[in-house]
């Protein structure tokens, strides 16, 4: 989503958010990640306005004092900025891949199956089998943080069995254009 | 309703988890590896943060690191780091050499018999902002100044007067935001008023 992503080229507007428009997304948020409002507190405090940076291809960054804290493309699901998932990496449920994948991930690739089911890779047990469409956490086999952050396309149930083909789409990852921007 | 204790105990929020990021390639430290700047990212660790260096980079860690990874996979990407490592040097270089050969000019133009403008053109190419330097320049010259686009379409910056002499000074001296600019890629230029001499 953020590759070949350029502020000067790709933003057409900022606008600060609208305090009901505020209030909806501070709702649909704390319905969506596994946060609680306190923690969320912290993040964006409730007096602080939020500002709405509307880039190409329907995607919306939103920041807070130019800090990019989360993003949505058209209405779908409101995901953290990866720097902010590293700060509070519960908020999304977490998949693993294998050490082979990493560069791959890292170069902006989606994350095929494999990746997930092999002896390096994990994925959340039946009893927390992950729906298709949901945001998750991309972390790597040895290491303690997230490398990106993606959409399932497969359910993580799915992606045991067909074990072939992509699993789940990378969204935004290390080294990517959104990373760079640290103030918008 | 009377309220029990555990109910007016307030949730506390979770603190933040601190990371560590390199001031090198930007990404957790742990990720070092798979960045294109290795070598100065380890040189960079083992300053910054001696203990974690041997942490990730021991012996033993980087045995027990490759994990379930094949020893020609790892091998091949110890070669790719390599490869990327090499190719960024080689464009972080070019880049470097651009710069250096890349040329200041300060065209003193007559306006007319007494009035002159100065146009600079090129300082961009060592990371002055443009904005503020017109900004600077027409303080201390206490004239007009501003970013204008030259025929060739190319942004410099035109203050009012002949300060084309003070400016070499000030590179010359690196004051303020013109410090990482180097003297020896200053060019002056004349141009005198053509439509004069009809
Ligand atoms: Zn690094």
């Amino acid at each position: 989503m953020f590759k070949k992503f350029q502020p000067s080229a790709d933003v057409s507007g900022q606008v600060s958010v609208k305090s009901s428009v505020q209030r909806n997304i501070r709702a649909s948020i704390l319905s969506q990640w596994n946060i609680n409002p306190e923690t969320f507190e912290q993040i964006w405090p409730k007096k602080e306005p939020l500002t709405l940076v509307k880039c190409r291809e329907h995607i919306s960054i939103y920041t807070l004092h130019g800090e990019p804290l989360f993003f949505q493309h058209f209405d779908g699901p409101f995901f953290p900025t990866l720097r902010l998932l590293h700060k509070y990496p519960s908020i999304l449920p977490m998949v693993r891949v294998d050490r082979g994948a990493i560069r791959f991930l890292l170069a902006g690739a989606h994350m095929m199956c494999p990746g997930f089911t092999s002896a390096g890779g994990s994925l959340p047990p039946a009893d927390a089998a992950l729906p298709p469409n949901t945001p998750v956490a991309i972390h790597a086999e040895g290491k303690e943080h997230a490398a990106g952050i993606g959409l399932t396309k497969l359910g993580t149930e799915e992606i045991r069995k067909v074990n072939k083909g992509v699993g789940v789409e990378t969204v935004t990852y290390l080294g990517d254009d959104l990373w760079k921007i640290q103030q918008l | 309703m009377a309220s029990t204790e555990q109910e007016a105990a307030p949730v506390e929020p979770t603190p933040p988890k601190q990371v560590l990021y390199c001031q090198v390639c930007t990404f957790p430290v742990e990720y070092c590896e798979f960045g294109s700047s290795f070598t100065r990212c380890k040189e960079w660790l083992q300053k910054e943060n001696p203990a974690l260096y041997d942490k990730f980079y021991s012996e033993e860690a980087l045995q027990a690191k490759i994990g379930t990874l094949s020893l020609e996979a790892q091998e091949k990407l110890e070669k790719d780091t390599a490869k990327k490592e090499a190719k960024a040097e080689a464009k972080a270089d070019a880049a470097l050499k651009k710069k250096m050969a890349s040329t200041v000019t300060i065209k003193r133009i007559e306006r007319n018999k007494r009035k002159h403008v100065t146009a600079i053109h090129g300082l961009e190419a060592f990371d002055v902002d443009l904005k503020k330097a017109a900004k600077f320049f027409a303080q201390k010259f206490a004239t007009g100044a501003s970013v204008t686009k030259n025929m060739q379409g190319l942004d410099e910056i035109v203050v009012q007067g002949d300060v084309s002499g003070d400016i070499v000074e000030m590179i010359e001296d690196g004051v303020g935001l013109l410090k990482n600019v180097p003297k020896d890629n200053i060019v002056e230029v004349e141009e005198k008023g053509k439509k004069a001499a009809s």
